[in-house]
């Protein structure tokens, strides 16, 4: 192990208390565990509304919620939206799963006509609707491969001008059930629909956001080789389950 | 003539089903339900003393069948749908099974487990007399949507019932929703503060501290201690205390639900008979079940949502036991693999798992290994899992926690080589 893999490395949860509704918490082991066999010493901090927002971040996990959850967080969001934009200027690697990757767009229009406004940070803008997008799903990445999941959605999402998507639906809806895009990557922000959690049986997209992170953090990134054979096998068979 | 005519054929239907060898639920309970929808109303609006819900996430087939075990103890004749079938074709043919052919049902009072989904609409047809609302948990969301949604549900069922509302006091859902209700209608059923911290909410799960919320209210009945196999409680103020068959916190504080129920509708009850009954309460199959085989012990845990798995890592201490874990990914458990990542398996690392099942065992092999629990084999086959489980000579005790489809797999198995109970 290098020296400079015992430097600190904090992984940030972003609002855990209230949106953390569904396996989110293994996007957060997963990266925690896996920067621990690639050799870092990592460290878990919590970002809740009120909080104080920690320096010294090397990446940031977020995910969904209830709606009363995202009314929770809503207005402390786009206090620390600055902070947050700096961050991703910065290259701080970023992953955010359906309701705040929701609110990390321009906003958030419900069925009822009403305009929940996002922090802007990506160039997306999503529309409620009465149609739930739901099941497994399959896309295919450039950078990651295929990449396997469950959506579960009734927002509806567009990708503006400056949004590059995440992946492109193979078997599924994504972003909007139309235009056959799944998330979005903007600098090293992921955003994207994808529970199941997403990161455990997509180990590529895990060890790519500790890659962005190790390089800012540390200067480098030298990872070790993961025994992956279960998630592997774990994705073969969710490649197959129908939707 | 007709009324007539849709029993006879029913319970032929369910007569046939059965000797194939299903459950005999579905099948006739969709034929009467699709015949004649005012089947289950007028059947039911016989009973003298009425119907009773009991709904929620969690713990819904163990808590019916003890409610249901406690009131014949008190003397009274229980009409049940005791197959854990808990949709309204469930009750349809439960009801089948029971009615004679001129749609007589010969039962003081109807206590009837249903799902909150199904619940909802089975109330727009039975008025319920009383109902005991559990909890509400994140379950199959890929089926309601969000948890808010599912306390909505329960809040119509609360809504349509007319003598009294059992509530759950440590639920935070139910907390707020008990809020909307007549006071003189709604009571309570909890856990001793000691005991408060065994069990966190979904919404504690990731907060340090356990928080009393302001308008804490008193409750019926309380699970007091739990220690080793004995339990007590406080029902009315006064202490009821007993050996239990019941094993696993979760199931001793379903008989705290239990008893609150049980004291409303009958509130001139026999406290040592109740005890008594209490006492002799077995598991409902698949809860802490246990199956006898070549002088091995397997028990069946079912598992259905993250909070009922951490429930059941806490009540079934892992030592002794060689453990199995089945999860599939049908409708019935939950097509997302997602919650199993809510779960936290870490009590299951000084022991390991034997041996991982169902269709989607990778995904809990992937689980594990993001815990650090040491894995034996992984083979999606449930036969052959079981099977290799059931050779494997390191201990005569043997745990599985499964997922619905996966339980009734294991069970199928089980039956064929050793004395299952049938689930009628």
């Amino acid at each position: 192990m290098s020296e400079n893999k015992g430097k600190s490395f904090t992984i940030l949860q972003l609002y855990p208390k209230d949106m953390n509704i569904y396996g989110d918490w293994g996007n957060t082991l997963t990266l925690y565990r896996r920067a621990q066999w690639h050799g870092y010493r990592p460290k878990l901090a919590e970002y809740n509304p009120g909080g104080t927002f920690p320096e010294d971040v090397a990446m940031i996990v977020g995910g969904g919620g209830q709606d009363s959850g995202q009314e929770k967080i809503q207005d402390d969001l786009l206090k620390i939206a600055p902070k947050l934009t700096e961050l991703a200027d910065q290259g701080v690697p970023m992953l955010m799963i359906c309701g705040l990757y929701q609110l990390f767009g321009k906003f958030f229009k419900t069925k009822e006509g009403i305009v929940i406004p996002g922090i802007g940070l990506l160039d997306i803008e999503t529309h409620g609707s009465n149609q739930r997008l739901i099941g497994n799903i399959v896309t295919e990445s450039k950078v990651f491969g295929k990449i396997v999941g469950y959506e579960n959605h009734s927002g509806i999402t567009y990708l503006g001008p400056k949004a590059a998507p995440l992946a492109t639906v193979v078997k599924g809806a994504g972003n909007n059930g139309q235009d056959q895009t799944e998330g979005v990557v903007y600098k090293h922000v992921i955003g994207s629909y994808l529970h199941g959690s997403l990161l455990p049986k997509n180990p590529a997209i895990a060890d790519w956001l500790i890659e962005k992170a190790a390089q800012r953090v540390i200067g480098e990134f030298t990872p070790t080789v993961i025994d992956d054979s279960f998630a592997n096998e774990a994705r073969e068979i969710a490649i197959n389950r129908q939707r | 003539m007709r009324q007539r005519s849709v029993i006879t054929f029913g319970k032929i239907i369910r007569w046939l089903a059965q000797k194939r060898g299903g459950s005999g639920s579905a099948l006739p309970g969709l034929f009467v339900e699709k015949i004649d929808a005012s089947f289950i109303p007028r059947t039911l609006s016989q009973l003298p003393q009425g119907v009773a819900i009991i709904s929620g996430t969690n713990g819904k087939t163990t808590t019916t069948k003890m409610v249901v075990e406690l009131l014949e103890g008190q003397g009274l004749k229980v009409f049940t749908n005791r197959t854990g079938s808990n949709f309204t074709r469930g009750v349809a043919a439960a009801l089948l099974g029971e009615v004679d052919n001129n749609g007589k049902l010969n039962a003081d009072i109807a206590i009837l487990e249903l799902d909150e989904a199904h619940a909802v609409h089975f109330v727009k047809t039975v008025t319920p007399h009383y109902s005991l609302l559990l909890n509400v948990m994140r379950d199959q969301l890929d089926r309601f949507g969000e948890i808010d949604t599912t306390a909505k549900l329960l809040k119509q069922i609360a809504d349509s019932t007319t003598k009294k509302i059992v509530i759950n006091r440590e639920d935070p859902r139910l907390l707020k929703l008990a809020a909307s209700l007549p006071s003189e209608k709604v009571s309570f059923f909890g856990l001793d503060s000691q005991l408060r911290q065994t069990f966190p909410t979904d919404d504690d799960m990731r907060s340090s501290n356990v928080k009393i919320p302001a308008n804490y209210p008193t409750a019926i009945a309380t699970l007091e201690k739990f220690e080793g196999k004995h339990a007590s409680f406080s029902v009315n103020n006064r202490h009821l205390s007993t050996d239990l068959k019941l094993e696993g916190i979760y199931n001793v504080y379903n008989a705290a639900a239990a008893l609150g129920l049980v004291v409303s509708i009958v509130p001139t009850y026999d406290p040592q008979k109740l005890t008594s009954t209490l006492a002799d309460i077995t598991p409902a199959f698949g809860r802490g079940e246990t199956i006898q085989f070549n002088n091995q012990t397997v028990e069946l845990v079912l598992v259905k949502n993250p909070a009922g798995f951490r429930l059941a890592l806490k009540s079934f201490p892992p030592e002794e036991y060689s453990t199995m874990i089945a999860i599939n990914d049908n409708y019935a458990d939950g097509r997302d693999m997602s919650w199993l990542w809510d779960v936290d398996f870490e009590s299951l690392k000084p022991h390991g798992v034997s041996m991982i099942s169902g269709k989607r065992a990778y995904d809990m092999a992937t689980r594990l290994q993001y815990d650090l629990v040491p894995i034996g084999s992984v083979d999606t086959n449930i036969t052959t899992a079981l099977r290799a489980l059931l050779d494997q000579p390191d201990s005569s005790l043997k745990r599985i926690y499964c997922t619905y489809t996966a339980m009734l797999a294991i069970r199928r198995e089980l039956s064929k080589v050793t004395d299952v109970k049938a689930v009628i």
